[in-house]
């Protein structure tokens, strides 16, 4: 008992020190409600951490459980999903106007089946000719074209994509019309060759490339924008590279175009070849 | 031994009441905040029993308090303060050489020691003082800036007071 007397006053600065720190602090914390706030806020913290970690592992025990639990509410929720039903109603979008006289109006369609890597691609919609689709109507994306209706059934479509090399459409670059073809040399769904442009003509690299006039697409829908263009084979004409805009292999909706004038030009035209 | 306490009863007295009254008011933003008061537990006799100077410098730190509203907050810089002081002088000082000075003022002690002593007591006062009222490491650095700042400051405002009150002793 001596010794520790003796070693407390032989240290007595340090003990006073502690006995006149925790007064103090203690007087700091009781009465200055910012620090009453820390403290109780990170003693606060630390629980809460500690409730957090202990909460994670034991999450680890049940996790077999909430598996099939979540198993059984993706089937259950996949059942109800649109695309479980065959969708009968079309969704058709016409613009009344008075002035002017409706040319196109648009159909709505879901890819169903899809090709990008073939030579000769098709895609499939859930469109048919219950709902006025006919062969040779045109079908874009909301990016740009994507190709021209080949077979028509009652419930479905079958497109001739635009990577195809039987498809050719009147494209315009500048207000330079030529024709836009896939599969002559170049099989990558993201790129399309512009033909029968004047090579005396320069074609900037990033140009636009719309539908021109000519062609069954309402003029001026985006295809894609050049990203290069040469002459190398020597020819009249430019060899143009389009990158397209349209990511084919990523396409979920499409829309039909019906050119509601199209008859009327087609009978037209038919007259010409009877004379 | 009156006279001692005479005189340290007017020195606290007064840098309370400067310390309250003006310096208060002082300060450079939030930065650089003056604490001249420390000066009188900077300048109690060498020869004050421990826990009578622990006593002084916790009165000290909640009389400042009370006018600051920070109750405990001064206190627990001026108990740090009273024992960095204690370790200082036992390092630096020999007893034995030094028995006959009363207290440790720039006159006495010559402007190298007096300077060393006023700085390293004031920064650790600063630091326990903004470290306390921060209250989180978030702002370590901040505070650390503030502590030199203010440091800066309060030794430049002793130091004009010390020159001001300059007796110089024949030891």
């Amino acid at each position: 008992m001596r010794n520790l007397w003796l070693f407390i006053s032989k240290y007595n600065a340090f003990f006073l020190l502690v006995i006149f720190f925790t007064i103090s602090l203690i007087l700091l914390i009781n009465n200055n409600s910012y620090q009453r706030a820390s403290v109780w806020n990170s003693s606060n913290q630390i629980v809460g951490t500690a409730y957090e970690r202990v909460n994670e592992f034991s999450s680890y025990l049940v996790l077999g459980k909430t598996n099939d639990s979540l198993a059984a509410e993706n089937a259950r929720l996949r059942n109800l999903l649109k695309s479980s039903y065959y969708d009968d109603s079309v969704k058709q979008i016409t613009v009344k106007d008075s002035v002017l006289k409706q040319q196109y109006t648009y159909t709505v369609a879901r890819v169903i089946n899809n090709s990008v890597h073939q030579k000769n691609n098709y895609l499939t919609i859930n469109r048919g000719s219950k709902h006025g689709i006919k062969k040779g109507m045109g079908v874009i994306a909301s990016s740009g074209v994507v190709g021209i209706i080949l077979n028509v059934s009652e419930n479905f479509s079958t497109v001739r994509s635009l990577l195809h090399t039987e498809t050719k459409i009147s494209a315009s670059v500048d207000g330079n019309i030529g024709s836009l073809v896939w599969g002559e040399g170049n099989y990558d769904s993201r790129f399309a060759l512009l033909k029968d442009i004047q090579s005396h003509l320069t074609i900037k690299k990033g140009a636009r490339v719309i539908t021109s006039e000519f062609s069954l697409f309402p003029p001026g829908t985006n295809i894609g924008s050049v990203s290069e263009s040469d002459t190398r084979d020597g020819n009249s004409a430019l060899n143009i590279k389009v990158k397209l805009d349209t990511d084919f292999a990523k396409l979920q909706y499409v829309y039909v175009i019906i050119n509601l004038l199209s008859e009327e030009q087609l009978n037209l035209e038919a007259q010409n070849k009877v004379e | 031994m009156g006279r001692v306490v005479i005189i340290n009863s007017i020195r606290f007295v007064l840098l309370i009441a400067t310390q309250v009254f003006l310096f208060k008011n002082i300060g450079y933003y939030n930065l650089s905040i003056p604490y001249l008061y420390i000066l009188f537990i900077l300048l109690l006799p060498f020869g004050i029993p421990n826990g009578l100077l622990f006593v002084l410098a916790f009165v000290t730190g909640i009389t400042v308090d009370v006018f600051y509203d920070t109750l405990g907050l001064n206190a627990i810089a001026c108990t740090v303060m009273a024992f960095v002081r204690i370790v200082f002088i036992s390092v630096t000082v020999q007893r034995d050489g030094f028995d006959n000075e009363p207290e440790p003022s720039l006159g006495i002690m010559g402007f190298r020691w007096f300077i060393f002593y006023a700085v390293i007591l004031t920064f650790f006062h600063h630091l326990i003082l903004f470290s306390f009222e921060t209250f989180k490491f978030s702002e370590l650095g901040f505070t650390l800036i503030r502590v030199v700042l203010s440091t800066f400051f309060t030794v430049f405002l002793i130091l004009i007071t010390e020159f001001a009150f300059f007796r110089k002793k024949i030891r």
